[in-house]
């Protein structure tokens, strides 16, 4: 049940890239946005986008749910955008008052635009095809390291899919409250920013009293069912390893090599 | 007062291949100073249905007339038409939030533009209607009991002086004792204040005792609306869709078969004990 209750972008389907190790998606995101950087120009961008198709095709993920995660970075491109067309200096293509817009600018932005929104679909695939807990646990395992310099990652994993399993219930604490608010008068759509804030305090009171209540229930659960935090625990579903993920693994190796010998043997 | 629903129908899924319906062409009528029961299994559809009865949500089809008026139309006035029509949700005690019992109650008087004075009066009437001492009135709400939260959460809608009352299970919870201190003052209140009620409940037994007209839900339909006791008459159809009639209808069934002369249709356990007295009087 816990496990089916979804949050956010996860589109549910079933993939090559859904039935992936958690492991091979980060390091996918990871390598993906490093690649990005090391790659310039037309050509190594281009190949950048191929290898995305590939991937956006074998998840099955309809592509309108990629456009969704840009909508948000709207502002920012533009701005970004902008920023290069008019800053940067070279030769001059266009000139009107005190504006002037320059080829490497134009080329700058362009190419500026096109990294972002890369960016933006490549970390959203991972995602878009993962459910949340896969993906704590899948960075669970990838940081396990780090508890040699005493980082509790077990413990910051536990509360991040504790905190994403809330989520939901949350959302529908506040629906639940908000009707019994209004039932009993209360608006919250009308009147300036202080009544607003002011027409929040009985959603929330009573939002954060059952949060509290809901968060001390759930640790008494924990520890009636002998919770201990990470040491010597064992998972139900601990992760392994199949052939497609090593496959994937060398498929992603093959595409990162060929970014590296691509910028460095272009201009 | 008269509320009516017309063959209202609502899905949480309308845009899905197959929509499933939570209500499906639901139509009834309320009338001043009724008192219904609007029973069903669980997920048959009944928190949703109140929904409706204040606006709060709109139906996928149908229509919402109180006094004749459509409450969707454009310019209709929402916020009154929810100080008349007051929703009691399931579990009300998780929506108190004041510092004190009685600032709490006022919050919807206050709403709805009444001064400090007509504030206070009005929740002070409420807490006296259901029953909850005056002492009360500067505890936390947080500080009180289930019981007594739940009374305050029900006095924080009478303060409003509704018209109608619908309550959503508003025993959930509760031992028989505050169980029927509840519903002995919800029935009160219909007779002294002649307000309507809606009574969601569960219970076959509370039902046949305070209400006069049962609704029974199965599966988003309406499958009847008649007197308590011409609705049990269908017992045996009740227990298809997960509900039952009251005990004691069952025990008087039962008598019946071994030959004794008794009226198979009591629902109360009053009217069981008169019957049966009546026969050993014979
Ligand atoms: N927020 C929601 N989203 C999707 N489906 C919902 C939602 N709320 C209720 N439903 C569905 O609608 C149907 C009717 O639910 P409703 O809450 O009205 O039932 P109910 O009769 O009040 O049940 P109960 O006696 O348990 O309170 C159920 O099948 C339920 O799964
Ligand atoms: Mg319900």
């Amino acid at each position: 049940m816990i496990r089916d209750i979804t949050i956010g972008q996860y589109y549910d389907t079933d993939s090559v890239i859904h039935r992936l190790d958690p492991r091979v998606k980060l390091a996918f995101t990871l390598l993906y946005i490093i690649s990005l950087f090391i790659g310039h120009g037309p050509v190594c961008y281009a190949y950048a986008a191929a290898f995305l198709v590939l991937v956006i095709v074998l998840s099955k993920v309809p592509v309108r749910f990629m456009v969704k995660g840009l909508r948000g970075m709207l502002v920012i491109l533009i701005i970004s955008a902008l920023f290069n067309v008019f800053l940067v200096q070279g030769e001059i293509i266009f000139r009107w008052w005190i504006f002037s817009i320059s080829k490497e600018g134009v080329r700058t932005a362009v190419l500026m635009v096109v990294r972002l929104v890369f960016l933006v679909i490549g970390s959203s695939l991972m995602t878009l095809t993962t459910t949340p807990n896969d993906l704590t646990d899948g960075l669970e395992r990838s940081l396990r390291f780090l508890k040699v310099i005493r980082i509790p990652v077990h413990e910051i994993a536990m509360m991040m899919s504790i905190a994403l399993r809330f989520i939901p219930i949350l959302i529908e604490e506040v629906n639940k409250i908000m009707k019994a608010q209004i039932a009993r008068g209360a608006d919250f759509e009308s009147g300036g920013l202080v009544k607003k804030a002011k027409a929040m305090v009985p959603l929330l009171i009573p939002l954060f009293v059952s949060a509290f209540r809901r968060a001390s229930d759930l640790a008494l659960a924990m520890e009636a069912r002998c919770y201990h935090g990470g040491e010597g625990r064992t998972k139900l579903h601990p992760l392994t390893y199949q052939k497609r993920d090593f496959l994937a693994y060398a498929v992603l190796l093959l595409y990162f090599g060929g970014m590296i010998a691509m910028a460095a043997v272009l201009p | 007062m008269e509320l009516t629903l017309k063959h209202i129908s609502y899905s949480y899924n309308p845009d899905a291949k197959e929509p499933k319906y939570a209500v499906k062409d639901v139509s009834f009528t309320i009338r001043e100073g009724e008192f219904c029961a609007l029973i069903g299994h669980t997920g048959s559809g009944k928190s949703t249905l109140v929904q409706f009865l204040n606006g709060l949500m709109r139906p996928t089809e149908g229509l919402v007339l109180f006094n004749g008026e459509n409450i969707f139309e454009k310019k209709y006035p929402l916020k009154t038409l929810r100080q008349k029509v007051g929703l009691v949700f399931q579990y009300p005690e998780h929506q108190l939030f004041e510092e004190t019992v009685l600032k709490d109650i006022c919050y919807g008087p206050k709403n709805m533009g009444l001064g400090k004075e007509e504030q206070i009066d009005s929740a002070r009437r409420a807490m006296a209607l259901v029953g909850l001492p005056e002492s009360y009135e500067e505890k936390s709400p947080f500080e009180l009991s289930g019981g007594e939260k739940r009374r305050v959460a029900i006095a924080g809608v009478l303060a409003m002086n509704p018209e109608c009352l619908i309550l959503d299970e508003p025993t959930a919870g509760l031992d028989p004792a505050g169980r029927d201190d509840i519903l002995g003052t919800v029935r009160e209140l219909s007779d002294k204040e002649n307000i309507a009620v809606v009574l969601v409940s569960h219970s076959m037994d509370d039902v046949a005792v305070y209400a006069e007209r049962l609704l029974v839900m199965n599966s988003g339909e309406l499958v009847y609306d008649d007197t308590p006791r011409n609705v049990f008459r269908h017992y045996k159809e009740l227990e298809k869709m997960g509900l039952s009639a009251p005990q004691v209808t069952y025990i008087a069934h039962e008598l019946k078969k071994r030959g004794l002369d008794i009226d198979e249709n009591v629902m109360t356990i009053a009217e069981a004990k008169a019957e049966i007295l009546r026969i050993f009087k014979k």
